[in-house]
């Protein structure tokens, strides 16, 4: 088969989301980032909602977001990206409205704006990227660095006494009566990547629904923060990361 | 049922100054009001809940866990077209201070009440003008300004209510109005401005295509960041900035005079302070001291050239303040040592009299004369 034969729309078995669009993508090979954008364009597309879609990118690697999905975008300060979505959702609640945020800024400095949108039940979407451990910046420890991890700010490895416990945020938010779907996804083999994409989209449905706040965590990786390669970061995520933060629904209502 | 007819039409009303803003808010077509509880300016989101305008106008009224959150939440509605604003008091602006950064970079309308009280710190529930620095000279990081109105009345905080979101989305930038607990809960004649309706989804789509509303087929995707990797590209934004700031400078300067016709010696004053010097004014004029009043209502723009005028015609100037001396270094600046510009201030909640004023404008100014 030549190359010309291989690209007749007969032969065609898969077809990158026309909502990801051609900019070369910032994230590292291997990491998570990638494949979650890639999902959440094909539900964007498959729920016929480019037109409507506002998403709120956070500070943090996934800054850049608005690069890569071609729909309307607010970028948020550190961590107030459940605030700008409250207000956005508010005065336009036929929009899909989604936040896509990392651990820092999701478990950290932004706390309190998740926690209190959450709870109010506001009807948005969050997208919650945790690989343990800040990426942007270096490699820092993260609320949700396991105990013993490694990182450039615990570089013998978390301890409770100094640096306190890893925060299972997403297991308090499932805690809130304002949360209607709080679940835990990976990206890391084909199988998960199927169920992760469904998880996006049942969240994207919720918030039209008006059922109240959606989680979807991705147990993610980071190679380079990780100093793995992407195949040992898989590895390690698997036998490391799943223990503390076991896949599955945590509320489904 | 008369009552109730009699609202819509022109008609004095008496009310706090805190109520006023909620009252111009909702008839001035606003969207979105979010907002976290703080002494001396609560009857601001008190008013907006109990008048309930979710149920006429469609205004968005909502309480946040914060002063971080609530000017978040006007940074997303801004980002949105829509018409937003926040209030607070001093300790809670200061909270406010990342976000309004963001706001100005990204330039988006929103307009910011501040009804300040004595501080630093907790400080104290009494009114105050500390935050002038603050207010006009930045307040947050990197290199930016705030369209700030000085009301000193009751009608003001409704005027200005109306001319703070005319000129946040004239220049796509916040606009602030800073008032003191004084304005704020005193109680006043005010007739409120009339009922505009709020913009249509169509409207704002026209007068502010970048709105993050979601993206037609037919325009590219509306990005509203604060970020540029690229020094360049940064410095490019900086410059647009500054531009836009001298633009505003050339446009917007608003000030009020009084008894400065034959004035010898100026007083300067905005909001509280101002009400106090015009007594003082009037006071000095009654034994001979030709003094008159210069009220700055906007605090930037500064009406640097009205006060450098007067440099050539008067002996001297006082600037009254309700805080260490913040206002006189812009006082200075627009005079540039041309006459003695001395200061008189109380701080920390303190309300100077106008004896006291009056006394100062004698030992400081005249005397020296």
């Amino acid at each position: 088969m030549t190359t010309t034969e291989i690209i007749n729309p007969e032969n065609l078995v898969y077809i990158k989301p026309k909502v990801l669009n051609d900019n070369p993508m910032h994230y590292c090979p291997g990491c998570s980032h990638g494949v979650v954008h890639k999902l959440i364009a094909e539900v964007i597309e498959e729920m016929d909602y480019q037109e409507k879609t506002i998403g709120i990118a956070p500070v943090g690697c996934a800054v850049f977001a608005y690069k890569y999905l071609d729909i309307d975008w607010q970028q948020a300060a550190h961590g107030r990206a459940p605030a700008l979505a409250t207000a956005t959702k508010r005065l336009l609640p036929d929009r899909l409205v989604f936040t896509y945020q990392g651990d820092g800024d999701l478990a950290a400095i932004g706390t309190a704006e998740t926690l209190h949108a959450c709870n109010r039940g506001e009807n948005i979407a969050i997208i919650f990227i945790n690989n343990g451990i800040y990426g942007m910046t270096g490699g820092q420890m993260a609320p949700t660095t396991l105990v013993g991890m490694k990182s450039s700010t615990s570089p013998n490895g978390r301890t409770v006494p100094l640096n306190g416990n890893p925060l299972d945020i997403t297991k308090l938010l499932a805690q809130l009566d304002g949360t209607c779907y709080v679940t835990r996804q990976s990206v890391h083999n084909v199988a998960n990547v199927r169920k992760a994409k469904k998880a996006i989209r049942k969240a994207f449905e919720n918030s039209m629904l008006g059922k109240g706040t959606s989680i979807v965590e991705v147990v993610s990786t980071c190679n380079s923060g990780w100093k793995l390669s992407p195949a040992d970061s898989n590895i390690w995520m698997v036998e490391n990361m799943f223990p503390a933060y076991p896949l599955g629904d945590l509320k489904d209502l | 049922m008369s009552n109730s007819k009699k609202l819509d039409k022109e008609e004095v009303r008496l009310m706090k100054g805190n109520e006023a803003i909620a009252h111009a808010a909702i008839r001035c077509g606003c969207d979105g009001y979010f907002g976290y509880p703080i002494t001396p300016q609560s009857e601001i989101m008190e008013t907006l809940m109990e008048q309930e305008p979710w149920n006429t106008t469609g205004m968005v009224v909502l309480q946040a866990e914060s002063e971080t959150s609530s000017i978040n939440m006007v940074y997303g509605a801004a980002c949105c077209g829509k018409k937003s604003m926040t209030s607070s008091s001093s300790p809670g602006v200061s909270l406010m201070q990342e976000g309004i950064s963001y706001i100005a970079c990204a330039e988006l309308p929103c307009v910011i009440v501040n009804v300040m009280r004595g501080g630093p710190g907790l400080g104290t529930i009494q009114p105050s003008q500390a935050d002038y620095y603050q207010s006009v000279k930045g307040g947050g990081h990197g290199d930016y300004k705030l369209i700030t109105l000085a009301p000193a009345s009751v009608q003001e905080m409704a005027d200005h209510t109306v001319l703070a979101f005319e000129l946040a989305f004239k220049y796509c930038t916040p606009a602030l109005i800073l008032a003191d607990g004084v304005i704020g809960q005193m109680m006043e004649k005010v007739i409120l401005p009339p009922f505009q309706p709020r913009l249509t989804e169509d409207e704002i789509r026209k007068n502010t295509p970048w709105a993050t509303l979601g993206k037609p087929a037919n325009r590219k995707p509306n990005i509203i960041t604060s970020l540029s990797l690229e020094a360049e590209e940064m410095e490019a934004i900086n410059l647009r900035l500054q531009a836009k700031y001298r633009e505003i400078e050339k446009n917007e300067v608003m000030f009020e005079e009084f008894s400065c016709e034959d004035a010898e010696y100026l007083v300067v004053a905005f909001g509280t302070s101002a009400r106090v010097c015009q007594k003082a004014v009037e006071m000095a004029r009654s034994e001979g001291i030709k003094a008159g009043l210069l009220r700055p209502i906007t605090l930037f723009p500064f009406p640097t050239i009205a006060l450098s005028n007067y440099a050539d015609k008067v002996k001297g100037m006082l600037t009254v303040e309700m805080n260490a001396g913040q206002m006189v270094d812009d006082v200075r600046l627009a005079v540039n040592g041309r006459v003695p510009v001395e200061f008189y201030g109380r701080m920390g909640g303190i309300v100077p009299a106008p004896d006291e004023v009056l006394e100062a404008l004698k030992t400081k100014i005249v005397k020296n004369n």
